[in-house]
């Protein structure tokens, strides 16, 4: 089959003088060369800074790892290390699934519950859709620091308040069992963006739904049920992923949390000694992951824990791709 | 077939883009040492050091000195760069000719695998006086014989205390012993109606501004490491007999209470540092505080006491921690002679590290530049300049694991603190073993 460019640019289709044909490197041949040349550095890039590292990671796992000295290979001690003596990864991986249970479908819930109360097009809509979505436009670091100084324990505006209703305020981000859902506060506070992918994707649902569900009888929940979440799954599916994906990872919030609250706030290599303040508690996996590998130097170790995270992520996604989908019934079936 | 060969030309086009790449990423380069010190020095040399601002100024002030005297050389001078960067650099051999980083962390791995390379050859050739240089200072220096940094200033600490407070309270000496220093602490504690804590005497917790095990390791003559480089906390008594007492000072102030206290207290740096504020009467504390001081509250009318020992041992009074910046010459170094000129020059020439020592208000580490009649000495300052000569004075040992023994330490303690873990001795025997565990990984 010729295709429409070999049909508008031969000299026959054009009627124009082609330029003089290479007598040893036939057309087609010329062309796929071309072809290949300009797909290459995409390839190129794709497998050097893609491919490349994910095969490296897998490699080094299994190496004694320092950056300055060859890798050398250690089989599964890196593995044996991290599942029986790391001394706090067990804290960071803990912490880090709480942050995938519990942060993740609590700002989803609450986005699509605001995105829900904002789809109604009444009279101010625009401006509490825009109040609702500014807090997302301030950057992680500084909302995490002026949080960390709204809850704090002694002189925080927060405490202050409850103060004056006779309630001593909690620790919040200094005490080990308040810190973790101090942040799901700030996640709260800033889940601006998926808000509105939420509202984008409940405003798309055919009102028709809604009228030929109510003529059938059902009642709010069983149209939200029935109706919203089967035509939105694809956006759930997606705030599901990218929010397990990020919980997964989640280190810049923690971090500068745990910095401001211990009173240290450093940088460099002086985040090391801060990181997980209170107690641990704010330790997540990719801080450690961060710590081992490049304070310590252990790209090996830091390796292994890579892998770790990747499958048990892959893990995660399948489990949660499967809850969402039961949401379709004949995906279910 | 047409397309098996379209497939064929991707993939070699694909590697060979891929190895041009990758070939623009490898370099590497060997250590050569003259016989002797060249006589004439010229051409190019590279600083790369974190300061900035007017601690900026007192180094470059330091490298007009070393330029002055070799008129023909050029110092590069790349300032503020963040430490982490620096070390990243040095890691990948970048070419930096001499780093200068705040991070003792670094010294064992970047000693064994050569990031830094060993100055031995250069020290024997020049015949450096290395005694001229204060002893603890090598011992976080040098890694296994290697010796690829040397001290550029160090840090060590004290017991500093609000004078004005005390007075108020008739009390006339400071601390000396544990015993006191609770005493003294409980005896300045104020609570507020409600029971919170107005005034704190002494702040107890580990992880409070400088309350670093390193630091109250100064306090017991406890050791981090034996003999034989395996973790020492649970088999050194020392380290009980401090946690104990810290904890019960702890507890008999209330864990919950002092966190919340400590929460509202400012940030260690910032102007309103509990110390400046008169929230925290007596502070362990580093001799840069002298200059945060003089410059966030110049009227404030405090002093500087050895930090208190544990009561059985008063040989230990006097003695501080010991920790700073060190320099050394990076592999990638291109011109490695004249990055040892620099870096000798900046470590080891009395005038240069007198005139760093004024500037920036750290402690020197050449005793000829303790002696120096042109150190700049306070009564304050005096204090911190003979802790970091006592003999009993601690650091911490420099390990192919870096600082991690350390921060496991400290999270343990931490955690300890709160009550969580009943078993010290349990505990601290656990400990060990991951340490040691930690350190075969590393390959210590």
């Amino acid at each position: 089959m010729t295709s429409v460019i070999d049909r508008l640019g031969s000299p026959a289709a054009t009627g124009l003088p082609g330029p003089p044909a290479s007598p040893r490197i036939p057309r087609k041949r010329r062309r796929r060369i071309a072809a290949a040349a300009m797909v290459a550095p995409t390839v190129a890039g794709l497998l050097v800074f893609y491919a490349y590292p994910l095969v490296a990671s897998i490699y080094y796992s299994f190496t004694s790892y320092d950056l300055f000295s060859p890798p050398r290979w250690v089989g599964l001690t890196n593995y044996e290390f991290l599942f029986t003596s790391d001394p706090r990864i067990g804290n960071a991986a803990l912490n880090t699934l709480w942050f995938v249970v519990v942060l993740v479908p609590i700002k989803i819930v609450v986005a699509l519950a605001i995105a829900g109360l904002l789809a109604r097009r009444t009279r101010g809509s625009g401006f509490w859709r825009t109040v609702f979505y500014l807090p997302s436009l301030v950057p992680p670091v500084a909302g995490v620091v002026a949080f960390v100084f709204l809850f704090n324990p002694g002189s925080g505006p927060v405490n202050v308040v409850l103060g004056f209703f006779g309630i001593e305020g909690p620790l919040w981000f200094s005490d080990p069992a308040l810190s973790k859902p101090s942040l799901v506060l700030l996640g709260i506070w800033m889940m601006g963006d998926l808000m509105v992918i939420m509202l984008a994707g409940l405003l798309d649902v055919p009102r028709e739904l809604y009228e030929a569900a109510s003529l059938d009888g059902a009642n709010g929940w069983q149209q939200v049920r029935f109706v919203t979440l089967p035509t939105i799954q694809p956006i759930l599916g997606f705030s599901v992923v990218t929010g397990v994906i990020a919980a997964l990872q989640y280190f810049t919030e923690a971090a500068v949390a745990s910095s401001v609250a211990s009173g240290q706030a450093a940088v460099g290599s002086g985040t090391a000694s801060t990181l997980g303040y209170p107690g641990d508690s704010l330790l997540t996996y990719t801080q450690w992951l961060y710590v081992r590998g490049f304070s310590n130097y252990q790209l090996g170790y830091a390796s292994a824990m890579a892998v770790v995270l990747f499958v048990t992520a892959s893990i995660l996604l399948v489990v949660a791709m499967r809850r969402i989908s039961a949401f379709h019934p004949e995906e279910v079936s | 077939m047409t397309q098996n060969r379209t497939l064929r030309l991707t993939v070699m086009s694909t590697v060979v883009t891929g190895a041009l790449i990758l070939a623009g990423c490898s370099s590497d380069s060997e250590q050569t040492i003259a016989e002797s010190a060249p006589e004439k020095l010229e051409g190019t040399v590279s600083l790369w050091h974190f300061f900035s601002g007017r601690e900026a100024e007192v180094v470059q002030s330091v490298i007009d000195d070393f330029e002055a005297a070799n008129p023909d050389v050029t110092v590069e001078v790349n300032s503020g760069q963040d430490d982490d960067k620096l070390q990243k650099v040095i890691s990948s051999g970048g070419n930096i000719d001499v780093g200068l980083s705040y991070s003792t962390a670094i010294v064992g791995k970047f000693c064994s695998t050569g990031a830094f390379v060993d100055l031995n050859p250069y020290i024997e050739r020049d015949d450096v006086d290395m005694d001229d240089v204060l002893e603890r200072t090598l011992d976080y220096t040098s890694y296994d014989g290697v010796q690829c940094t040397l001290p550029a200033l160090t840090d060590t600490g004290a017991l500093m205390y609000n004078k004005t407070i005390f007075d108020a309270a008739g009390i006339t000496e400071p601390p000396k012993t544990l015993t006191e220093l609770h005493d003294i602490g409980m005896e300045l504690t104020t609570f507020n109606a409600d029971g919170s804590i107005k005034q704190l005497g002494f702040n107890p917790l580990v992880g409070f501004y400088e309350n670093s095990p390193s630091h109250f390791a100064a306090m017991t003559g406890a050791s981090f490491l034996d003999e034989d480089g395996n973790p020492d906390f649970a088999t050194d008594p020392a380290w009980s007999e401090v946690i104990e007492w810290q904890k019960a000072f702890v507890d008999e102030i209330g864990y919950d209470k002092l966190q919340r206290f400590t929460a509202g207290l400012g940030q260690e740096f910032s102007a309103d540092n509990a110390f400046n504020v008169g929230k925290v009467v007596m502070n362990m504390d580093g001799e840069y505080r002298t200059a945060f001081l003089a410059d966030q509250v110049p009227d404030l009318d405090y002093g500087v006491a050895p930090l208190p020992v544990v009561d059985d041992a008063p040989d230990l009074y006097g003695a501080g921690w010991l920790g700073g910046n060190v320099a050394g010459i990076a592999k990638g170094s291109d011109n490695k002679e004249l990055a040892w000129a620099l870096l000798k020059f900046m470590t080891t020439d009395t005038d240069a590290v007198v005139k760093m020592a004024n500037g920036l208000k750290n402690i020197p580490t050449l005793h000829s530049a303790l002696e120096s009649p042109n150190l700049e000495v306070s009564d304050e300052y005096r204090v911190f300049l003979e802790a970091a000569q006592h003999e009993h004075s601690v650091t911490m040992p420099a390990t192919a694991d870096g600082a991690a023994y350390a921060e496991s330490f400290a999270d343990f303690w931490t955690t300890y603190q709160t009550g969580e873990s009943a078993d010290l001795e349990e505990g601290l025997t656990e400990l060990d073993a991951q340490i040691a565990d930690a350190f075969e990984l590393a390959g210590q």
